[in-house]
């Protein structure tokens, strides 16, 4: 009697199509989340586990080789490390001051609006557009050639309007009342700014820059470009006019064009190494941040 | 900079004639003091907000000067429709790594748009939040890992698998490279989309489950329609980093400047084909040129989508 009514009424039969509709639903999406996830622990596995087991000290520390097995990524590492800290001293005041402009100083008319959209047009620019950029201004105009110089301010410039939303956001988002409560005390605008605003904000700011930090450390098509792809193949060779490859490029160049015997060997190790450094990047910077929210809170 | 003898003179002078009127007494007090490195401070920070305009002006303008001489040898039609990219010989059309860049691009989104929006649903709605809490970072952690690490991973493990399921002799072209593009755009558009489902009014999904919704009427009726704008914003992003994308394609892509007719067959984008061969060509030459042409379009395609980018955020209200 009853299964009898269920048939006929009409919003039965739709409501058990909704049921079922609704768990292939979200079986769906949980095999796909599932996946997705699984997928990515894979190939974080994928890449230290070949590498990892095979490092060693002489490896990180050694020189390259053009022909001969055991090269090592002594001066890539390096220059990645000097690229990233030369580009990162060049954007950070750049694109911080650009940043607290836009958020404090700029008023709301047509010409800011114009600046903010040249930011989000920079932010959008595909990084190897600055690496033609650098091209064209140190290989031609300044004549320095393919330098650690050229890569590092092509890198910078790549690096400047991330910065610049990343702290304009970060400092909007800082409460009003706070602000008001320094200017309150007779604090002028720039000891608010100093001693106020970008404290509160530094927690967007620092994941801002670590993420920058990250991609900076990874980017490869610029450094190609405005560095090359060799080094000048000694340790710590501070010299700002020396070509500038890193690692990135160097997974790359013995990836396809190099002709050492042990590259599948080198490729390896060296992308498990830009792996761990980026994650250790990201970590380094995250703790910390993550111990103070968890205190405040 | 600061220039405290001709300040602390104008001082001195109005201190002459009233000297119990003066504020401080000393010549440069710390009132101007603050008021003066206020200024300049405030001074510096216009001058950065205008480089960054500069640079993007300088960008513009250099690329376009540069990339406009290519007309000189070559006409507008030659290079944009012709499909015969062999420098050796005068032949500069670019159609095959334009529309290279359109069909991996496209390619790209439809693998990773349906994938991505599942994921946002699967980190914004089902999952507990410890589950989140854990997921969330490690989303962001894969959007900072290398691109050449994903070209690397692409031609040691993604290339011979496709040889082997296919068992086409190269492996190398299109299908390969938007695998591995859908690998790295994947967490830009999931995390963004899922910050935008999650940052749904609670009361619309409240007041759809208490007419009776179930959980999949509420997310495909109520969710994703509120979340449209943002969702259609992380699009656009992962548009942008697919079509800008350098390293990862090249390593995958193969590298000929030939039209891609098949999925499997080698080709070239227009950021493989620069990067690939500007390193060993003269500034001065049409060559030269016809590969800053060809950047000049990329920056124009992405300068494109930031006001697309735009017109939905005005469009939606908020991101």
């Amino acid at each position: 009697m009853r299964s009898n009514a269920a048939e006929r009424n009409p919003f039965t039969t739709g409501r058990n199509m909704n049921r079922i509709r609704n768990h292939i639903f979200t079986a769906l999406v949980w095999t796909i989340g599932i996946t997705v996830i699984l997928f990515i622990f894979g190939l974080l596995f994928l890449i230290l586990k070949d590498g990892l087991p095979k490092l060693s000290l002489d490896f990180l520390y050694g020189l390259p080789s053009e022909i001969e097995e055991g090269g090592g990524i002594g001066p890539m590492l390096f220059n990645s490390f000097y690229i990233l800290i030369i580009s990162l001293i060049i954007a950070i005041p750049l694109g911080m001051a650009a940043g607290i402009y836009l958020a404090e100083f700029a008023p709301d008319n047509k010409w800011i609006g114009f600046v903010r959209i040249c930011v989000e047009g920079l932010a959008s620019v595909p990084s190897l557009i600055f690496g033609l950029f650098g091209i064209a201004l140190f290989v031609e105009l300044f004549e320095v050639g393919l330098t650690i110089l050229g890569a590092a301010v092509s890198l910078a410039f790549l690096n400047l309007p991330v910065l610049t939303r990343v702290t304009e956001e970060s400092i909007r988002a800082v409460p009003q009342d706070i602000k008001n409560a320094s200017f309150a005390l007779g604090g002028t605008h720039l000891q608010t700014i100093m001693r106020v605003l970008i404290p509160v904000a530094q927690n967007g700011i620092i994941t801002g820059i670590c993420l920058v930090a990250g991609r900076a450390f990874g980017e490869s098509a610029v450094i190609i470009l405005t560095g090359g792809v060799s080094t000048s193949g000694e340790m710590w060779d501070f010299n700002l006019l020396s070509p500038g490859a890193n690692l990135a490029v160097h997974l790359w160049y013995v990836q396809s064009e190099a002709i050492v015997p042990d590259a599948a060997d080198i490729a390896q190790k060296a992308a498990a190494v830009l792996v761990c450094i980026v994650l250790i990047i990201n970590l380094l910077f995250r703790i910390p941040l993550w111990l103070s929210s968890r205190k405040m809170k | 900079m600061l220039n405290p003898s001709t300040a602390g003179q104008s001082v001195a002078a109005g201190e002459l004639g009233s000297s119990l009127k003066s504020r401080s007494g000393k010549p440069f007090d710390r009132k101007s003091r603050l008021f003066f490195t206020n200024r300049v401070f405030r001074y510096i920070c216009i001058g950065c907000a205008a480089f960054v305009c500069l640079i993007l002006l300088a960008i513009l303008g250099l690329m376009f000067r540069t990339g406009v001489l290519t007309f000189q040898d070559v006409s507008l039609s030659e290079f944009f429709f012709s499909t015969e990219w062999v420098p050796e010989n005068e032949q500069y059309g670019a159609l095959p790594f334009i529309f290279g860049t359109f069909a991996l691009t496209l390619l790209t989104l439809a693998i990773s748009v349906p994938i991505s929006i599942f994921v946002a649903v699967f980190l914004a709605v089902m999952t507990p939040g410890w589950l989140k809490n854990l997921l969330r970072p490690v989303m962001d952690l894969l959007v900072g890992i290398p691109s050449v690490v994903y070209g690397y991973l692409g031609l040691t493990i993604l290339i011979p698998l496709i040889r082997d399921l296919t068992g086409s002799s190269m492996g190398d072209g299109l299908l390969a490279a938007s695998l591995v593009l859908t690998v790295m755009v994947l967490p830009t558009i999931s995390r963004i989309s899922d910050d935008a489902i999650s940052a749904v009014p609670k009361r619309y999904v409240d007041a759809s489950y208490a007419l009776g919704g179930t959980r999949f009427q509420t997310v495909f009726k109520v969710m994703l329609p509120a979340a449209k704008s943002g969702i259609m914003y992380a699009v656009i992003l992962g548009m942008a980093r697919a079509i800008g994308e350098t390293m990862a394609v090249v390593m995958v892509i193969g590298n000929t400047p030939q039209l891609a007719d098949s999925l499997l067959k080698p080709t070239s984008v227009l950021t493989s084909n620069i990067v690939m061969q500007i390193p060993n060509v003269p500034f001065d030459s049409t060559w030269n040129y016809a590969l800053y042409m060809m950047g000049f379009l990329l920056l124009v395609i992405s300068l494109l989508m930031i006001v697309a980018v735009r017109l939905f955020q005005r469009k939606g209200g908020r991101v």
